[in-house]
């Protein structure tokens, strides 16, 4: 049955094929002359059809909703642009972008920074640098919900960080960490940033390990400094590493809820609501489809938006 | 130039102790886990119980119901299992169809695979749910298998199409040469080459499924069909600053995938460095 199938797509049998197999096909252009096609067009067609499915046609109907004021179940208006204008007029929508933005473009700067910080660190003459790489990556494996709750207790009042902070005599800072309106954001910030840093170390190093050692000796007897020979030579030969740290983590960032749901429940008083957790209460807790598919379409939009241009900014070096 | 000077070996050391710094958390965690409910109060939060107390996990391997932690072990082992065989399985015969295909729609469904990586799954739950709840997909393990191989197939189609273009035509065109069929060819020579493709894809992909929160909340949250996450969910739920109760189930849940990491620590991280290096 495999054999017999000459109308497959992916068929350009040059050499002599087997049985009815055999049949050259002029229209396809190879990209390299004389290249076999194996396999069979079809095999790929549940896959793509499970994703035009999950992904493409699920997204397009939250896009329709969200011209809707659906509930979830029984009729629905169509109300045009009514959930946007109510999203741009309600402060706490407007909070919650804020929010969204600020943890992404904070944890992607900090995670970065501190991930490139110890990979150049631990790149040369370390002999341990092998088992300090599995300990300073052993957070990312784990789910960022369990991870949320011992940083809860640290951040808790009576927890450790309050504690060292009595011991030492800084009673006045003490606080509770995240039922504090200024503070609240933050800790879920360094959440994020204590358990995504191993990642970007682990980027960093593997583009590390690709720069000749020959370059920087180079560059330093023609003598460069530490920083000039960072600059001038590090940076850019890790390019295509920090494109992928930072566009991997800028789209995480944008869609962080585990955390906010584990450390302070968007609490306190709204304050650390982001976009993600917003779809999340006015769709599946309140029963407002047709709004959570616009806030899910504002968020979807920014993601878009960022992903491009951050494929723009790291990728279009003239000299790469 | 680069020799091992006393600098070195201070900045080693320096290193482990930011590391021990970095991983504290670990040690409160193990620490408040064995405390009992009134060494909870009576000791430090930065130190040990004098005595270590096991009742936190008797009581967690024993809750029933919503909180169930041993189904919900049991589901996400299933659940992460079935989805990686999908995905492995799908992932490598669709990326191996556009890797070899010179077509131009293959080109078109590549990026289609590629935007999808990053297109937020948000927009697409609301939908997703109606459309799952109407064919009675919520709260089944088949369920969740489905769509889990649905949301993450892009990134294993992606991993594959990266492997297969890296491979020579060379072994296919040999086996064709000997007789092989097409499916033969695939299954008991390309794939099997693929092996260090399928552990990255198993990897990236599992650890995806194993620790998802958002989804497994909407789609099994308050059935049978719970994962740990959320099962761990509802039993914190339960607790108001009862940590040592809480960081048992913490603890419990993380002891798999620890282990796991800690066995194959170097296949995770190549896994991670390599596989999204594009």
């Amino acid at each position: 049955m495999t054999i017999t199938t000459p109308q497959s797509e992916t068929e350009l049998v040059v050499l002599p094929g087997r049985g009815k197999g055999r049949r050259r096909t002029t229209d396809a252009a190879p990209r390299r002359s004389g290249l076999l096609q194996f396999g069979h067009w079809w095999w790929a067609l549940p896959g793509i059809l499970l994703v035009l499915a999950i992904h493409y046609v699920a997204t397009a109907a939250g896009g329709v909703f969200a011209f809707t004021n659906w509930s979830g179940i029984g009729a629905f208006d169509w109300i045009g642009v009514d959930n946007f204008v109510k999203i741009f007029q309600d402060p706490s929508k407007l909070l919650a972008l804020w929010n969204t933005l600020f943890l992404a473009f904070g944890s992607v700067i900090l995670v970065n920074v501190i991930g490139l910080a110890i990979a150049l660190g631990l790149n040369r003459g370390l002999k341990t640098r092998y088992a300090l790489r599995v300990l300073f990556f052993m957070p990312v494996v784990l789910s960022p919900l369990a991870v949320s709750y011992i940083w809860k207790f640290i951040f808790d009042f009576n927890g450790p960080l309050n504690t060292f902070l009595r011991a030492i005599g800084l009673d006045s800072l003490t606080k509770a960490w995240t039922g504090d309106p200024t503070f609240a954001i933050w800790t879920i910030l360094i959440v994020i940033v204590w358990q995504q840093t191993g990642f970007a170390m682990v980027i960093y190093m593997a583009g590390l390990a690709g720069v000749p050692v020959e370059i920087e000796e180079a560059a330093a007897i023609d003598g460069a400094n530490l920083m000039q020979r960072f600059w001038h030579v590090t940076l850019p030969a890790i390019r295509p590493a920090v494109a992928i740290a930072t566009t991997l983590g800028l789209v995480n960032g944008l869609r962080i809820f585990d955390q906010i749901m584990a450390l302070t429940g968007t609490g306190p008083a709204g304050a650390t609501a982001t976009l993600a957790t917003e779809v999340y209460k006015q769709a599946f807790t309140l029963g407002n489809f047709g709004y959570g598919a616009a806030l899910a379409l504002v968020l979807t939009a920014i993601i878009l938006v960022f992903a491009v241009i951050q494929q723009r900014v790291t990728r279009s070096n003239p000299e790469d | 130039m680069f020799r091992y000077t006393t600098l070195t070996f201070l900045r080693e050391v320096g290193f482990w102790l930011l590391a021990a710094l970095f991983l504290i958390p670990f040690f409160f965690l193990v620490m408040t886990a064995f405390k009992s409910d009134e060494e909870l109060f009576t000791t430090s939060p930065l130190g040990g119980p004098t005595t270590p107390d096991f009742s936190n996990f008797t009581e967690l391997f024993t809750a029933q119901g919503n909180t169930n932690i041993i189904q919900g072990l049991i589901n996400s082992t299933i659940m992460t299992v079935g989805a990686i065989l999908g995905l492995v399985l799908l992932g490598a015969l669709t990326g191996y169809v556009l890797a070899r295909s010179t077509r131009r729609w293959s080109k078109a469904v590549y990026y289609l695979f590629l935007i999808a990586i990053v297109l937020p799954s948000q927009l697409g739950t609301v939908p997703l749910y109606i459309g799952a709840r109407a064919v009675g997909l919520t709260g089944t393990l088949w369920g969740m298998i489905i769509l889990y191989i649905g949301m993450m197939l892009p990134l294993a189609i992606f991993l594959y199409a990266g492997f297969f273009r890296g491979l020579g035509t060379e072994y296919e065109e040999a086996a064709t040469i000997d007789g092989a069929s097409r499916t033969q060819i695939f299954f008991r020579i390309v794939l099997p080459l693929m092996s260090p493709a399928t552990g990255t894809v198993a990897i990236l992909t599992g650890l995806i499924v194993w620790n998802d929160f958002f989804t497994a909340l909407i789609f099994i949250g308050g059935s049978s069909a719970q994962t740990l996450p959320v099962s761990m969910y509802y039993f914190i739920g339960s607790l108001v600053s009862q940590w040592n109760k809480i960081f048992a189930i913490v603890l419990v849940s993380m002891i798999p995938i620890l282990a796991f990491y800690l066995f194959a620590q170097k296949k995770f991280i190549q896994g991670f460095a390599g596989g999204l290096k594009g």
